[in-house]
């Protein structure tokens, strides 16, 4: 089967629960171990975190977990051993996430190559947006890795300074635009309106797998509410695609996991789990499959 | 003349480019629809232009270094007085264009990383100017080694935040500013210190600075009606070295020299020279050279000098490499202390810790070169800032 079909069935008839845990935090073993017991408590897929040294797109949670993965001696390759040995024992749907370098210098090739050998099904990469993905696109194609796209609640809003003033002479010279790779000769807000939106409509209709909607400004961490128009968004991707759409990002409570799964097709859960692993240690595999189940629960029958 | 630019937008060669969360891609677009559209703007170019000579003082100097031409013996030594500007750095050059840019964009507050706190002083000065709110994100270790700086920026109403992520020095500092910039978008402009990051940062931070190039060669032609043989300019992220480099890429008679941070020496773990050592690797937003590991974790690197201490380069630094338009060459800890005393002593010109690796690059070549020939070297801050870590270096001990 073709893994990003895999991975949209995972949605099927049901909002799907994807866990996010650092792996190598504290350890391999206890990542290995962690795994398995999310999978046995109904989460349907995993994402499994690179650690990298720099990573920007993380709150403070998911940077310590780094930097503990990397002192524990964590390494790509020990990763990819370990996914192939879960592997054998679940069938859920496995993602890395991680920065664009820890994949570019160990080898783009061979690391797709090493994902689609030890059961990866697909990668998610927060630092390579829709119009540099093409560092990995083809290697995705070939090896059947699914490269999961990120959209957040900026994608498709007309900047304030453009909106608001003079910067209409900027939408009429046509500068800038190559970003949404629109040649037309915009002469008004409502056709940058339209730039935007194309750029927006070529990010749904590419995605693969699912959808990942960020739910809010700011990196990824625990957030008392999400305030942003989340649920406008993944309406306006409805419209273009049927592939499921998962919000991430500050999600934290199992009532939060609710509301979230209300308006899309699922919900991912990092820094909740991560804090867990890093009160527990190497004991958390018990707490986080606790936490798990809960989450489960409260996204079922919605 | 050759246009390292005109390969696709943003990319130096295969450098260069737009890495970044799908966050802030909206906030990049923004910036280069306005830099676009301003930087050609006569209001603003006029504005600009009228700053940089009446507040920040330019043009700057450019001075025949008739000592330091006579003690080595060689190539005609000139020295590029950026260390006379307001502010006592190049900085503020790119400052007061992305803070003019900020405001014309309608933004409030102002944020920026800083290694030395060149940078830092320069954006909170230029915020104070312009009435922008302002936080400055440092490396905690950074925040020490250089406290003065801390305060400076205090006085000057800035918010200076310690950062004690990662290596707590200028890359964790460009991190956390990162990561604030995702949060609070709508109002803030982040003011990046170099020639690097995201594009359009890498081709607008080098325009703001190619005044200092463009004045170098209106000046050596009157002084002496013909090219320099060689410039010669530090590089950490290499903002002083692009703006003095960029007028003359086309000039293929003229050397251009950029001189990394070797630190304890190249082949010793504690440097930061990321052309002699890196390797190519995607970070801060851009593909570039990077000190890093076998798995692409970035390396925590180590200068002397705050300002050098970065693992990675511009991305037109590391295309000009590849071409070999320009060359970088390791100085060491010791050869930039070295000439900084040198200097201090032959021409009365105290020079940043950063500046000083290029005078001693220039003292390597200049005996060997003939007085027809002439050096011109890039002094892209002053020193005062280090008379204390200098001191701390030869072990001498003040009491502040």
């Amino acid at each position: 089967m073709n893994n990003s079909d895999k991975i949209a069935a995972a949605f099927d008839g049901k909002k799907a629960f994807i866990a996010f845990i650092t792996g190598g935090d504290p350890d391999i073993e206890t990542t290995e171990k962690l795994i398995i017991e999310m999978a046995d408590c109904g989460v349907d897929i995993i994402e499994i975190g690179i650690p990298f040294s720099d990573p920007v797109a993380e709150g403070i949670v998911i940077q310590q977990a780094d930097e503990r993965a990397l002192a524990g001696g964590c390494t790509l390759d020990k990763l990819f051993e370990m996914v192939g040995r879960v592997r054998l024992k679940i069938s859920i749907p496995l993602l890395f996430m991680t920065y664009i370098n820890p994949i570019f210098v160990y080898g783009k090739e061979k690391f797709l190559q090493n994902c689609a050998a030890c059961g990866i099904d697909g990668v998610i990469v927060p630092d390579l947006p829709f119009e540099e993905r093409g560092e990995l696109a083809d290697d995705c194609i070939k090896y059947n890795v699914a490269q999961i796209s990120m959209v957040a609640p900026t994608s498709l809003e007309i900047p304030r300074a453009i909106e608001m003033n003079s910067m209409a002479a900027v939408a009429a010279d046509g500068g800038g635009h190559r970003l949404c790779r629109c040649h037309s000769n915009p002469e008004s807000i409502n056709a940058l309106r339209d730039c935007y939106s194309e750029r927006f409509t070529k990010i749904a209709e590419g995605a693969k797998g699912f959808i990942y909607c960020v739910s809010s400004l700011g990196v990824t961490g625990v957030r008392s509410e999400i305030s942003t128009d989340i649920a406008g968004i993944i309406r306006q991707i409805k419209q273009v695609t049927d592939t499921p759409c998962a919000i991430g990002f500050g999600i934290s409570t199992p009532e939060q996991a609710r509301d979230m799964a209300r308006i899309s097709d699922g919900v991912i859960i990092g820094s909740a789990i991560v804090r867990i692993v890093a009160e527990h240690g190497r004991e958390c595999v018990s707490a986080v499959g606790e936490y798990v189940r809960a989450v489960k629960e409260s996204v079922l029958d919605i | 003349m050759l246009n390292t630019d005109d390969y696709r937008p943003g990319r130096f060669g295969e450098y260069g480019g737009r890495y970044i969360p799908e966050t802030l891609m909206n906030a990049v677009a923004e910036l280069e629809k306005a830099y676009l559209h301003y930087k050609d703007d006569p209001d603003f170019v006029q504005e600009y232009t009228e700053i940089l000579q009446n507040y920040a003082g330019r043009p700057s100097l450019l001075y025949y270094a008739k000592k330091m031409t006579a003690d080595l013996g060689g190539a005609k030594i000139y020295l590029k007085r950026e260390d006379l500007n307001h502010t006592g750095s190049h900085k503020i050059n790119n400052v007061l264009g992305q803070v003019l840019l900020a405001k014309k964009m309608g933004k409030t507050r102002v944020i920026a990383e800083t290694g030395a706190g060149q940078h830092g002083v320069a954006t909170a000065t230029a915020a104070a100017l312009m009435n922008l709110e302002c936080e400055i994100f440092m490396g905690k270790e950074d925040t020490e080694r250089q406290a003065l700086n801390v305060f400076r920026m205090e006085l000057l109403g800035a918010r200076v935040h310690p950062v004690t992520s990662g290596t707590m020095t200028l890359k964790d500092a460009v991190n956390e500013t990162m990561r604030e910039w995702t949060k609070r978008i709508h109002d803030t402009h982040y003011v990046i210190g170099s020639v690097m990051g995201p594009h359009p940062f890498p081709v607008m931070v080098r325009d703001f600075q190619k005044v200092v190039g463009a004045e170098i060669k209106a000046q050596i032609l009157q002084a002496e009606n013909k090219l320099p043989s060689a410039i010669i300019a530090c590089v950490g992220g290499g903002s002083n070295a692009m703006g003095a480099f960029y007028e003359f890429i086309g000039d293929t008679e003229v050397r251009l020299i950029g001189c990394e941070a070797a630190g304890l020496g190249v082949d010793n773990p504690k440097n930061a020279a990321t052309i002699a050592n890196g390797s190519v690797g995607i970070f801060h937003g851009m593909k570039s050279y990077f000190c890093q590991d076998e798995y692409g974790q970035i390396a925590p690197v180590y200068s002397i000098s705050a300002g050098l201490d970065y693992p990675g380069i511009g991305p037109e630094h590391a295309h000009l490499s590849d071409i070999g338009r320009a060359e970088y060459v390791p100085v060491t800890d010791a050869e930039a202390v070295e000439a900084f005393e040198y200097l201090s002593r032959t021409e009365g010109i105290i020079p940043a810790i950063e500046s000083a690796h290029a005078v001693a690059h220039a003292r390597k070549i200049a005996p060997s070169m003939n007085s027809e020939q002439i050096i011109v070297i890039n002094l892209s801050g002053r020193g005062d800032k280090d008379v204390a870590a200098i001191a701390k270096y030869k072990g001498v001990e003040i009491d502040e």
